[in-house]
């Protein structure tokens, strides 16, 4: 995931100091947030505080769960030895610092599932926080039984979760990501999980039940009203971007399930805070508002104080791989610096241009993965989106920089996406979109990038 | 002087033509692909009649200079020579020519010509040979070279350089490349130009009108005291210092012998005023020295290693891939093979080709590849394994200097037949995989292709492809988007000659 180019070469400098080994006198060249340093009154300006982290309550247990969360489903990873470049693990070592830094900056909840990272997250996540006390961190994990939908295969998952992740009971548990009644109803009801679920907590096993959604409006207000389980919190995608917006095959936009949460007094958490990352490095037009609004705070800042300012947020989950995301994130946290009605302003015109910039809207969260045929669909959407963003995209032959701009995104295909796994591999058998929580139509959109790169390779 | 012209000469040509094999960009085609269409067999083969003029011209007015600055195998042999030099100075001698191998290998090239046998022809015509070694071993070189180039150019987020497969396109004609390159490193190394004086048959053809160019080295025998410096450092071996004579036939002006003299008394000069020193020198003495033993030797180890090289009959093997469960795609058993639009048929270009590489190392989808079939040795032929021909592409039409591929416009292409689609049942993955495709109507660009339910009766059936052998033109995109694997559902059958749609 790439941050903006000041970003980059912050981080470049960061990395070069840091070999020095003055760690804490050098996070000030990571995209600092001042306004963070300014509320925070005699912070040393640069340092990420330690003790600054926004808390809210949950109103069930009295639990003081950090505003900012961390998402176990972007790990580091790294190339096994004597293998080949596709089989990977996670970096168990790296794992462990950012684990470290995280608590020590105040985040005390990991959101994980069984199937992250090749289903890798859950060990690498249990190795590294079973290094501190029960009580110092709060645990949330999944019924992830997308593919394996028995009750004999969902309670093995179920009962796995507690050996890979050490524990021996999970303080948030989330029935996964459901959007239609037809697949809740096989995955939940008809092997008679949510029932055991129920009982599990009861017996103090799952201290919180929840669940996690993208999918349809009529199915959030079943599960809100119809399905007959009190939830102790919900999972909802939300930012700024989605705030208002319905896109694609979804028909209901993050306010509707925000206020319908509030009004029930059900505890939000919000995934997808960037989008994937994409309003960490959202296009040209919206960097310059933002840039010229505050120059000293990153991209993702502002969308995290926008989810971080609603009041009924428990925890607002981010994904981070590298120490640089995690320190610049923590920023915008420690503490919070809710927004003024000026920057939600702004964040209204940021959300119009990218809405003029009709990107794909891809969170490279996985799930579609791995494509039968090969394709590597985050990667060719994200390619995709990134030349949209950065205005390189030449889409008129009689545009002045159509040259350059034509051999910039060619170069740059072959560059991130092997030949084999590019668009006009896809065969169109739709294995993926049912996968897709984004509701992409994925088989479409490959065709569109397709027919746009054969475009450009002909007009040359 | 008059070598250092030479030199600088021959080094721009060299240069410039060996960089023809390795850009694969196809700028420098566009400014110095005249440079391949003015090397005499392919001219000849064009029926560049201008040309081919042009060059008896040249050497019937300044001797074999074609062979010293504008054959890149002479300055190739040239190079190894002057570094062979380094090591041990005035090491040359004289010997006087072969004849009957000369003329021999010449008949034999005639023949193995007019009768169509176009892998003899290949092996023996010196600009193709150098073709092969500077596509085949200096072009993997350079390739690898860009790509490390590429490397840091994404880092730097530059797009100047982008990375290239580097791959091994025919294993037969690779070990040719290597053959040929080791053959005359050696040949080089000992005796400079003994493959120019006995063996090349453009070397005899020019040899024979060089005898009577007009401009010529010419010893003065009044200042000539017989030393035989000249003669050592003769790489032509061409010298009789003894006589005081050149073989002109053998001589390829490259003015050596002239700063060599230390009393001044070799002279590039006109014929008129040599008339008296030739006559007086026009006795020949036959002898079979050592040097002719040794190239008779050197000749026969060569045809040994080519024609042991034939033999290597090894399969295509990929370079890298990095892709472990992508399965490599594998060639098709075509009946027929294909060939490049603008190539007419696969007889034209069977007579025409001399395999010099050309249009396999321009070839910017891959597509190109040499021939393992023995009467098209080293011929150019397609596949759609790594890529198909794509429609923007004329290339290797555009790069070939011996007419054996027309010259075409895309508007052109586009109507050239050079093959037709054939739908295999068992190998489409509407059989095997039980899903929906249509990759293959979706990517032809002549709309050749429609997508008929497999059950005439249920509308909603899985759709397979039928071809309309028609609009097809054979370019391969149904072929390499595939998604069956290793052998694609669809594959093009090549044309004995190309049709016009």
């Amino acid at each position: 995931m790439k941050k903006d180019s000041k970003r980059d070469m912050n981080r470049r400098k960061f990395l070069k100091i840091l070999g020095g080994g003055t760690l804490a006198s050098t996070v000030a060249l990571v995209g600092c947030d001042s306004k963070s340093q300014i509320s925070g009154g005699n912070i040393h300006i640069g340092n990420v505080p330690t003790d600054k982290m926004t808390y809210r309550t949950e109103p069930k247990t009295g639990d003081k769960i950090s505003l900012l969360g961390y998402g176990c489903m972007r790990w580091p990873r790294r190339s096994k030895t004597n293998a080949s470049a596709e089989e990977d693990e996670i970096d168990q070592e790296a794992v462990n610092e950012l684990v470290d830094y995280a608590i020590a900056h105040g985040i005390n909840y990991f959101d994980t599932s069984p199937v992250y990272c090749k289903g890798m997250s859950e060990q690498a996540t249990g190795i590294a926080l079973s290094r501190y006390p029960r009580d110092k961190y709060f645990i949330a994990t999944k019924m992830s039984n997308q593919s394996c939908r028995s009750r004999e295969d969902s309670l093995t998952m179920y009962y796995n979760s507690f050996k890979e992740l050490k524990v021996d009971y999970f303080d948030y548990y989330l029935v996964h990501s459901v959007g239609t009644f037809d697949v809740f109803k096989e995955r939940y009801l008809d092997n008679g999980i949510l029932d055991f679920m129920q009982k599990e907590r009861e017996a103090g096993r799952i201290r919180n039940l929840g669940w996690s959604f993208h999918g349809q409006k009529e199915f959030f207000d079943y599960m809100m009203n119809e399905a007959g389980v009190k939830w102790d919190f919900v999972q909802i995608q939300m930012n700024y971007f989605d705030w208002e917006t319905v896109l694609g095959r979804t028909n209901v936009s993050a306010k509707y399930l925000y206020d319908e949460l509030t009004k029930r007094n059900i505890p939000a958490i919000i995934m997808e805070p960037l989008l994937g990352g994409r309003l960490a490095n959202p296009n040209f037009k919206a960097q310059a508002m933002m840039r010229r609004a505050d120059p000293d705070s990153s991209y993702a800042s502002w969308a995290f104080r926008f989810t971080g300012s609603q009041p009924n947020v428990l925890t607002v989950l981010s994904g981070m791989t590298y120490m640089e995301h995690l320190q610049d994130n923590l920023l915008s946290f420690s503490p919070l610096q809710p927004l003024t009605d000026l920057d939600n302003k702004l964040l209204q015109h940021v959300t119009q241009t990218m809405l003029e910039f009709q990107n794909i809207n891809c969170t490279g969260c996985q799930y579609c993965m791995p494509c039968p045929y090969g394709l590597d669909i985050p990667g060719l959407f994200a390619h995709y989106n990134q030349c949209l963003n950065e205005g390189n995209f030449p889409d008129n032959t009689k545009d002045e920089n159509y040259r350059e701009a034509r051999r910039a995104f060619l170069i740059g295909f072959d560059r991130s996406v092997p030949k084999l796994r590019q668009a006009n591999h896809c065969v169109g058998c739709k294995i993926c979109m049912s996968k897709c929580p984004q509701y992409i139509r994925i088989p479409d959109e490959m065709v569109k990038i397709d027919k746009f790169v054969e475009q450009l390779k002909v007009n040359g | 002087m008059l070598r250092k012209i030479r030199i600088t000469a021959a080094t721009i040509c060299f240069t410039l033509i060996t960089l023809l094999f390795l850009d694969f960009t196809g700028t420098l085609h566009h400014w110095f692909g005249w440079l391949a269409k003015i090397q005499f067999l392919p001219t000849l083969l064009a029926l560049n009649v201008g040309i081919v003029t042009a060059l008896f011209v040249l050497t019937l007015v300044f001797g074999r200079i074609y062979c010293s600055v504008i054959c890149p195998l002479g300055i190739f042999q040239d190079i190894i020579s002057w570094v062979a030099g380094k090591w041990k100075k005035n090491r040359f001698a004289y010997s006087p020519a072969i004849y009957w191998l000369r003329y021999g290998v010449l008949a034999l090239f005639i023949i193995a010509f007019i009768g169509g046998l176009g892998s003899l022809v290949a092996l023996l015509e010196p600009y193709s040979a150098y073709g092969r070694i500077a596509s085949n071993l200096f072009a993997a070189v350079y390739q690898w070279g860009n790509n490390v180039l590429a490397y840091f150019a994404e880092r730097m987020d530059s797009y100047a350089f982008y990375s290239v497969d580097v791959w091994i396109k025919s294993a037969v004609t690779f070990s040719i490349a290597i053959a040929t390159f080791m053959v005359f490193a050696i040949l080089a190394w000992r005796n400079g130009r003994t493959y120019c004086n006995t063996i090349c048959p453009v070397g005899t053809v020019l040899g024979f009108i060089s005898k009577y160019s007009f401009f010529r080295p010419t010893i003065d025998i009044e200042k000539c005291n017989g030393c035989g410096l000249c003669s050592r450092n003769c790489k032509a071996s061409c010298i009789d210092s003894k006589a005081h004579k050149i073989d002109y036939s053998r001589c390829i002006t490259c003015m050596d012998c002239i700063g060599t003299c230390r009393r001044d008394a070799i002279k590039y000069v006109p014929r008129q005023k040599t008339q008296k020193t030739e006559q007086a020198t026009e006795q020949h003495i036959p002898n079979l020295s050592n040097e002719t033993g040794a190239s008779r030797r050197d000749f026969l180890s060569v045809t040994a290693l080519f024609t042991f090289s034939t033999v290597l009959k090894a399969q295509n093997k990929k370079v890298d891939g990095g892709l472990a469960f992508i399965k490599d795609k594998k060639v098709p058993n075509r009946a027929t093979p294909i060939t490049p639009a603008g190539s007419q048929s696969i007889r034209n270009l069977a007579q025409h080709c001399t395999a010099c590489q050309l249009c396999i190392s321009a070839c910017p989808n891959q597509v190109l590849r040499p021939s393992n079939n023995l009467m098209t040795l080293m011929q150019p032929e397609m596949s759609y394994e790594r890529g198909y021909c794509r429609p923007e592409c004329t290339r290797c039409s555009n790069v070939c200097p011996t007419g054996a591929i027309r010259p075409i416009t895309k508007a052109d292409k586009s109507a050239i037949q050079i093959g037709h689609a054939v739908w295999i049942k068992k190998n489409c993955v509407v059989n095997t995989d039980g899903v929906n495709c249509g990759n293959c109507a979706r990517h032809c660009p002549s709309g050749a292709i429609q997508m008929v339910p497999i059950d005439a009766d249920i509308l909603d059936s899985p759709k397979i492809p039928v071809i309309n052998t028609e609009r097809c033109i054979g370019c391969g995109a149904c072929e390499n988007l595939c998604p069956a694997r290793p052998f694609s559902a669809i594959y093009v059958e090549g044309h004995e000659r190309h049709r016009i749609v």
